[in-house]
């Protein structure tokens, strides 16, 4: 199992497009993915539960991966919000 | 097959399939049932998938023309995949509930838990989850919602009635034809399909009883007929009666590119009515040569606050440049207390079309009146435009709406607006008091357009949307043509010009009639064009 946490730094936080693709990601991989944020943990596999954290830009959130391709699953979430979700801002 | 007969409203013949439209409430009952938990499971999931598919058409469509809206539908299609949603759906289930109800208290829990953030945008997305609760339960429910905005190929929309808030987003690449339960020969939906070219056959009785979605269906929007289910017979008839139609009509579209001259010489304008920027593309399939009336209604309509000055802007300028240097004539909002404004607080009166409506509100209203003048002026630097006042009945209306037309330019003077200075001003014909007075209007305005239908129902006192009082809209009769004689004439000794926008500027029977009497311009739905100037030619 693996933890790392992430600060949200695109301007619109998780809203329906960089929620949309840390979602199909998450369903890339076999293993299960969490994210909690202000003691709330909902599945990254899913839509709702991550829209229902409102991560707004600055959000602290942590995620949790645990399976057979863990590292190569949390490598891939971290680039993703690297890269603000592919948002140029 | 079944034949319905209902009232002809647009020309031509369509074969295509019925899309059903209702707007049915969706009812859901918390009651427990005892269908095994496999079928419902099993429903579940072909509704899922059939609503997934509606979402992918919505988004593919939206794609094109509208890439960030877009998005969203692409979150509502995880939205559906979502597995912490098909748990909770399996809980319900579990329970013994019902499957429309299941879905609807599952969704209803993350509603709740969205509508809590504190996020604007959340709770926007709220509202987006009961839109696809909506689609998924009518699926589930097997009650049919056709979502006009996207429709399957060779759709023929069926409905109780169409308002223009339906047909607002209508996907008009799509429809080939309209029939509807309710509505004549002036109803929205008659006007929609005219200007789409595209048949339509209204009042039809019990014509939801007798359609379902899927139908095959020929649309006679010549004879009033629908054919539901044809046999192979009649539908190979239409189809070679079809070929032949089309062919006639592409052969007069290629003649209708050029001007129309009587064989004396004379050119007669043909140009079109329009209602909004998205009847331009048509106008000019069909050879119109300029916009003889531009309906600015639509833009004040189905609204809460009136349109802004540069909301309006647009609208008057993407069409005056789309045909430059051909001249569009916009007619200043024309609409009373028949209409429900909230914005403008219309008072209710006993006889709306002998009330405070069109240049008479205006009149009243003079910042809404202003606002638009303004918009029109900025507009009338990127193209050849015109303005024109509906309803005038008498000459000090014209000066009084001149004087703030004037203080509208003054302003756009000092703010250093570009505006056309030698902008044209014109009048509606359509009160009797005014066609009788011609000569006198004539000095204060550079052109007259007749309208035709407002002038033969107000000389004969006949309100045209009373059927029982049909027999007296006789618009070809002598006393209309007297009056449209002398407004004509009128005009003529000023070295001015006369048009006509009313409906029978396009019909095959008066257009004779009119360019005889000395008509100058024909504006007409856009469809009639091609027909107008080869009967203008035979002349």
């Amino acid at each position: 199992m693996l933890t790392k946490t992430f600060t949200i730094k695109n301007k619109v936080g998780l809203h329906a497009r960089p929620a949309s693709v840390l979602v199909q990601t998450a369903n890339k991989f076999k293993s299960d993915i969490k994210i909690e944020k202000d003691g709330r943990i909902v599945s990254a596999k899913s839509i709702l539960g991550v829209l229902s954290l409102g991560a707004e830009k600055g959000s602290t959130i942590v995620v949790t991966v645990d399976g057979v391709d863990e590292e190569e699953a949390l490598k891939t979430i971290e680039d993703l919000v690297n890269n603000n979700f592919g948002d140029p801002e | 097959m079944k034949i319905l007969i209902g009232v002809p409203v647009s020309k031509g013949i369509s074969i295509g399939f019925a899309r059903v439209y209702v707007k049915e409430k969706v009812k859901v009952t918390d009651a427990k049932d005892s269908v095994p938990i496999s079928e419902k499971k099993e429903l579940l999931a072909k509704s899922l998938k059939k609503t997934k598919e509606e979402i992918k058409l919505t988004y593919e469509n939206l794609k094109k023309t509208n890439p960030k809206e877009a998005e969203i539908f692409e979150a509502h299609l995880l939205i559906l995949e979502d597995p912490a949603l098909s748990e909770k759906i399996d809980e319900y289930l579990n329970k013994g509930y019902n499957l429309a109800y299941s879905v609807k208290a599952s969704f209803e829990e993350f509603i709740e838990t969205l509508k809590n953030l504190q996020n604007e945008y959340m709770k926007e997305r709220a509202n987006d989850l009961y839109d696809i609760l909506d689609s998924l339960l009518r699926n589930i429910l097997h009650i049919e919602k056709i979502n006009l905005s996207s429709l399957p190929k060779d759709s023929i929309v069926v409905a109780e009635d169409l308002t223009p808030s339906d047909t607002a987003a209508l996907d008009r690449n799509n429809v080939l034809g309209f029939v509807t339960e309710k509505g004549g020969p002036t109803s929205h939906t008659a006007i929609l399909a005219e200007a789409l070219n595209i048949p339509a056959v209204v009042g039809v009785n019990n014509l939801l009883q007798n359609i379902k979605n899927g139908d095959e269906l020929i649309v006679d929007g010549t004879k009033g007929e629908v054919i539901v289910n044809p046999d192979n017979e009649t539908k190979e008839r239409y189809v070679s009666l079809k070929k032949e139609k089309d062919e006639q009509e592409k052969l007069l579209k290629e003649k209708a590119k050029e001007f129309a001259y009587t064989k004396s010489g004379k050119r007669i304008e043909v140009v079109a009515n329009i209602g909004s920027p998205k009847d331009v593309d048509k106008a000019l399939e069909m050879g119109a040569e300029g916009v003889g009336l531009y309906r600015t209604e639509f833009l004040f309509l189905d609204r809460t606050v009136p349109p802004g000055e540069d909301e309006q802007f647009e609208a008057y300028k993407v069409v005056a440049e789309r045909f430059k240097p051909h001249p569009v004539i916009i007619r200043t909002l024309d609409i009373g207390g028949d209409k429900q404004i909230p914005y403008l607080n219309l008072e209710h009166e006993l006889n709306p079309f002998l009330g405070v409506r069109a240049i008479r509100l205006c009149l009243k209203e003079k910042e809404l009146f202003k606002t638009q003048l303004r918009a029109i002026l900025r507009a009338s630097a990127y193209g050849n435009v015109l303005i024109m006042y509906p309803m005038i009945a008498i000459k000090d209306e014209i000066i009084e709406a001149n004087n703030m037309l004037n203080e509208v330019k003054e302003e756009l003077r000092m703010k250093k607006i570009q505006f056309d200075e030698n902008i044209k001003v014109g009048i509606m014909v359509e009160i009797p008091s005014a066609a009788l007075n011609a000569d006198e209007l004539i000095d204060y305005v550079d052109f007259f357009s007749i309208g035709t239908n407002d002038l033969t129902q107000y000389t004969f006192a006949a309100d045209r949307t009373n059927e029982g009082l049909s027999y007296l809209y006789r618009p070809l009769d002598a006393p209309v043509l007297k009056l449209i004689k002398l407004t004509v004439d009128a005009s003529h000794s000023r070295g001015k010009w006369t048009g006509v926008c009313g409906e029978l500027a396009g019909d095959p029977d008066a257009i004779p009639v009119l360019v005889d009497l000395g008509v100058d311009e024909l504006s007409m739905s856009p469809s009639k064009i091609p027909e107008a100037k080869e009967i203008i030619r035979s002349l």
